[in-house]
C-alpha cells in the first residue's frame, strides 16, 4: 500500500500541531553539530518540501520564510540566505505537488532531488556573490542523501493519517 | 466575460497568488540578503534570536556530547599513559624557557625604561574550548565556550598553544564566533620572522594561506616562519601564525605567488586562549595634508554637472 494518488488507501486528515511538530524537530536535527561533515541532509528542507508536497494549502512560502531565518542564525551564514533557497523550494514543491503524487515513491524522490540541488546552487550563488569560497563538489551530497531519505521520510510523516478510521483499543497505533 | 464593475465571488479564498507571493517573500530576503551582506545592519536581530535560541542549541548537542563522553570513556589506558608521559616531557622542556622568560621580561622591562620606550602592554587571555564548527560551508568559522558573559568582545585574537587561530567576530551572550585565519575574508599583517619584512597574509580556503603583494623578487624563501607585525593593533607582535609551503615566482605577473600553511591547529579542535583586547593605537594621521589652496571658509566649491 503506497501513499501515493495512485493507490486505493484513503488517509486520515493531517493534524496541524503535527506538522509543526515535525517541522520544529528537523530543525532540532538541523542545530546539531556536525560541522563540516559532507553528506548531512538539510533536514528542515526535507520536510519542509514533504509537507509543500502532501500538504500544499497549509504549508508553504510563509513557513520556509521563517525557517529559513531560524537557519541562517543557527548556521552563522548571511541573512536571508537559507530564507531565500527555502522560499523557492516551498513554491517549486508546491507546484510540484499536483504532479508528483501519482508516481510512486522512488520517483518522487527523483523529482524532488533537483529541487533540493535548485536550492543548494541559490545559496551558493548567493554566498559566492558576496564574495564566499566554493564549499566544494562534496557539499551538494547533503542533496542526494535527502532525496534517498524522501523513501523513509514519507512513511514515517504519514504514520499518524495510516490509522484506521475506527479506532480499535488493542492496537497500539 | 465578467460584466465591468462587478467581479465574481472566487469559489474558494485562498489569499494571494502563489507568483505574488513567491515575489514578496523572494524580495523580502533578497533585502535581508544584502542589509547583511553589505551593511552588516542585522546583528541586533542574530543577537536575539540566538539569545532566545540558546537552550534548544543547548539540547542538541547533547548526543554529539554524549558521544564524545562515550569515546573517552572508552579510550584505552595505555593511550592515556603514553599521553601523560608526552605531556610531562613537554612541560619540563617549556620549564626551561618559562623559568628564563622571568628574567627576560624583567631585563626586557628595565632596557625599554632605558631606551625611554613605553613598556609592552601586558595581556591577559581567557581560555575557552571550541565547541563546533560552525555549519555554514562557505566561511570557516568555530564557536568558542564564551561569550559577552566571559568579557569576551569582538575583535580579540585568538590562539592555541602554537600560534594564531583567529579573530573573534561576533559575540552572543555565552558563545562567540571565530573566524579562522584560513577564510577568505581574514587578513592578518605579518613579517618575515628571518628578516622582517612585513606583508598581509590572506585566507585562501581550503585550508591555507597566502602572502599577498610581495614583488616576485622578494627576500622569502620556503619554510620561513611569518610572525605577526603588530602593525594592526589587533594582535601582538611575534606570535607565529604561519609557515610558507611554496613560491611560485613567474615573472609575468608583478607579485609572486606565496603560499602558506597555519602553524596552528587551526581547523582541530582543542583549546584556546583568547587574548585581551589591545589598547587602541593612535589614530593615523591623515593622508593628504591640508593644502593651503582651500578657500578660508572651508567651503568646497562644487561642480555642476549640468
Amino acid at each position: 500500500m503506497q501513499p501515493t494518488h495512485s493507490s486505493r488507501r484513503i488517509l486520515l486528515p493531517v493534524r496541524n500541531w503535527f506538522i509543526v511538530l515535525t517541522l520544529f524537530l528537523a530543525l532540532l536535527l538541523n542545530l546539531v553539530p556536525f560541522g563540516r561533515l559532507p553528506g548531512i541532509p538539510d533536514w528542515v528542507a526535507l520536510v519542509l518540501a514533504f509537507w509543500c508536497v502532501h500538504q500544499p494549502l497549509k504549508v508553504g512560502m510563509a513557513a520556509g520564510f521563517v525557517l529559513g531565518l531560524a537557519m541562517d542564525v543557527a548556521d552563522a551564514s548571511v541573512m536571508g540566505q537559507h530564507a531565500l533557497a527555502y522560499v523557492l523550494l516551498a513554491f517549486a514543491a508546491a507546484g510540484l505537488s499536483r504532479r508528483v503524487l501519482w508516481f510512486p515513491l522512488a520517483q518522487q524522490a527523483l523529482h524532488v532531488l533537483p529541487l533540493f540541488l535548485g536550492m543548494q546552487l541559490v545559496m551558493m550563488i548567493a554566498r559566492m556573490i558576496g564574495g564566499a569560497e566554493f564549499p566544494g563538489v562534496l557539499w551538494f551530497l547533503s542533496s542526494f542523501v535527502a532525496a534517498l531519505l524522501w523513501h523513509p521520510v514519507t512513511y514515517l510523516l504519514l504514520i499518524p493519517q495510516f490509522r484506521p478510521e475506527d479506532k480499535d483499543v488493542h492496537r497500539p497505533i | 466575460m465578467s460584466v465591468a464593475g462587478h467581479v465574481p465571488p472566487p469559489f474558494f479564498k485562498r489569499g494571494p497568488a502563489p507568483l505574488v507571493r513567491l515575489a514578496f517573500f523572494v524580495s523580502l530576503s533578497l533585502i535581508l540578503l544584502i542589509a547583511d551582506l553589505r551593511f552588516h545592519t542585522l546583528e541586533w536581530a542574530r543577537l536575539a534570536v540566538a539569545t532566545v535560541a540558546w537552550p534548544l542549541q543547548r539540547v542538541t548537542w547533547m548526543p554529539i556530547d554524549a558521544a564524545g563522553d562515550f569515546g573517552a570513556y572508552l579510550a584505552r589506558q595505555s593511550a592515556l599513559l603514553k599521553e601523560n608521559q608526552e605531556l610531562r616531557r613537554r612541560q619540563l622542556e617549556a620549564a626551561n624557557l618559562l623559568l628564563r622568560q622571568q628574567h627576560l621580561e624583567q631585563e626586557n622591562l628595565r632596557l625599554r625604561a632605558l631606551l625611554d620606550m613605553r613598556a609592552r602592554l601586558p595581556v591577559e587571555g581567557r581560555i575557552a574550548e571550541i565547541l563546533y564548527a560552525a555549519r555554514d560551508p562557505f566561511s570557516r568559522r568555530v564557536i568558542i565556550d564564551k561569550g559577552s558573559q566571559h568579557g569576551i568582545a569582538g575583535g580579540q585574537a585568538v590562539v592555541d598553544e602554537v600560534g594564531v587561530i583567529g579573530q573573534v567576530v561576533r559575540v552572543f551572550p555565552l558563545t562567540a564566533e571565530v573566524l579562522l585565519l584560513t577564510d577568505k575574508d581574514q587578513a592578518i599583517p605579518v613579517e618575515v620572522q628571518r628578516n622582517g619584512l612585513r606583508a598581509v597574509l590572506a585566507g585562501v580556503g581550503a585550508g591555507m594561506m597566502e602572502l599577498r603583494f610581495l614583488a616576485s623578487n622578494a627576500e622569502v624563501q620556503v619554510g620561513d616562519v611569518l610572525v605577526t607585525s603588530g602593525l594592526d593593533g589587533v594582535y601582538l607582535r611575534g606570535l607565529p601564525v604561519a609557515k610558507v609551503v611554496k613560491i611560485d615566482r613567474d615573472s609575468s605577473y608583478s607579485f609572486a605567488r606565496i603560499t602558506c600553511a597555519p602553524l596552528a591547529g587551526v581547523e582541530r579542535h582543542g583549546l584556546t586562549l583568547v587574548l585581551g583586547a589591545r589598547t587602541a593605537l593612535p589614530p593615523q594621521p591623515d593622508d593628504a595634508p591640508a593644502t593651503p589652496e582651500r578657500p578660508a571658509g572651508g567651503k568646497r566649491i562644487k561642480k555642476k554637472t549640468r
